[in-house]
């Protein structure tokens, strides 16, 4: 699946998008958040407060606790200050 | 007549009059339109710009959802919003919201929500850039914003 990045998640990690390949056991999005947490310095510094992040799934928002098999695109960012 | 529903995301201004033309032309429904316009802020003399980053897509979808929610909710005539990204200066008009009713409170009522809505789920950051040439951070989500959307949940 594709996971992309937006604002200071972007900045944190360095780049806007990557194709990403979770094993089996990473089955909803606070999985994900974590197992990704764990790629490296910059994905923790951009996770190290997990329960801020927002995120959506082919463009729609979802919770922490959503499953993400059949994602195609995930986005990670900060809550939004839009308008 | 149809109900007439425009939804924009862009990186140049817009026209007020022209936009609000646009929902009341060629009909004589209408007897109410509302307009909100969202500019940018420079509160103490710091700010340089404002840069607007935005999920290309999910901004258009998400805006989409609200409106149809608004449209759900009040009998509407007409809705537009239209929402910059790029970079905006101190005074420069960053959103639009415009609603078409045939009464007031209809049109008043479902662009305060529309507002409240979009400031917590359309996706968009705002980055600052100060006046002394350096970057600052990014504007932090406001708690009172949540609190504004979440009161048309109760009513």
């Amino acid at each position: 699946m594709k996971a992309v990045y937006f604002a200071w998640v972007r900045e944190r990690i360095g780049h806007a998008e990557e194709e990403i390949n979770p094993p089996a056991h990473v089955s909803n999005v606070a999985d994900l958040i974590s197992w990704l947490s764990e790629k490296g310095e910059e994905y923790a510094y951009a996770f190290e407060k997990p329960q801020i992040i927002r995120v959506a799934i082919d463009r729609t928002h979802v919770k922490h606790d959503t499953l993400i098999k059949d994602a195609r695109e995930i986005a990670f960012f900060p809550p939004m200050t839009g308008g | 007549m149809t109900k007439q529903t425009i939804i924009r995301i862009q990186q140049e201004t817009f026209d007020i009059a022209l936009e609000m033309q646009r929902l009341s032309q060629g009909r004589s429904d209408v007897g109410a339109i509302v307009t909100f316009t969202g500019l940018c802020r420079d509160e103490n003399a710091a700010l340089c710009a404002l840069e607007l980053e935005h999920y290309p897509g999910m901004a258009e979808e998400e805006i989409a959802r609200v409106v149809a929610q608004a449209e759900a909710r009040w009998p509407l005539l007409g809705i537009t919003v239209i929402h910059r990204y790029g970079r905006m200066n101190p005074g420069d008009q960053i959103v639009l919201v415009i609603t078409a009713s045939s009464h007031r409170q209809a049109a008043f009522e479902s662009a305060e929500f529309l507002m409240d809505y979009l400031k917590t789920r359309a996706p968009f950051w705002k980055k600052e850039h100060k006046r002394d040439g350096t970057i600052g951070d990014w504007v932090s989500a406001k708690d009172h914003d949540d609190q504004a959307a979440a009161r048309w949940e109760q009513t």
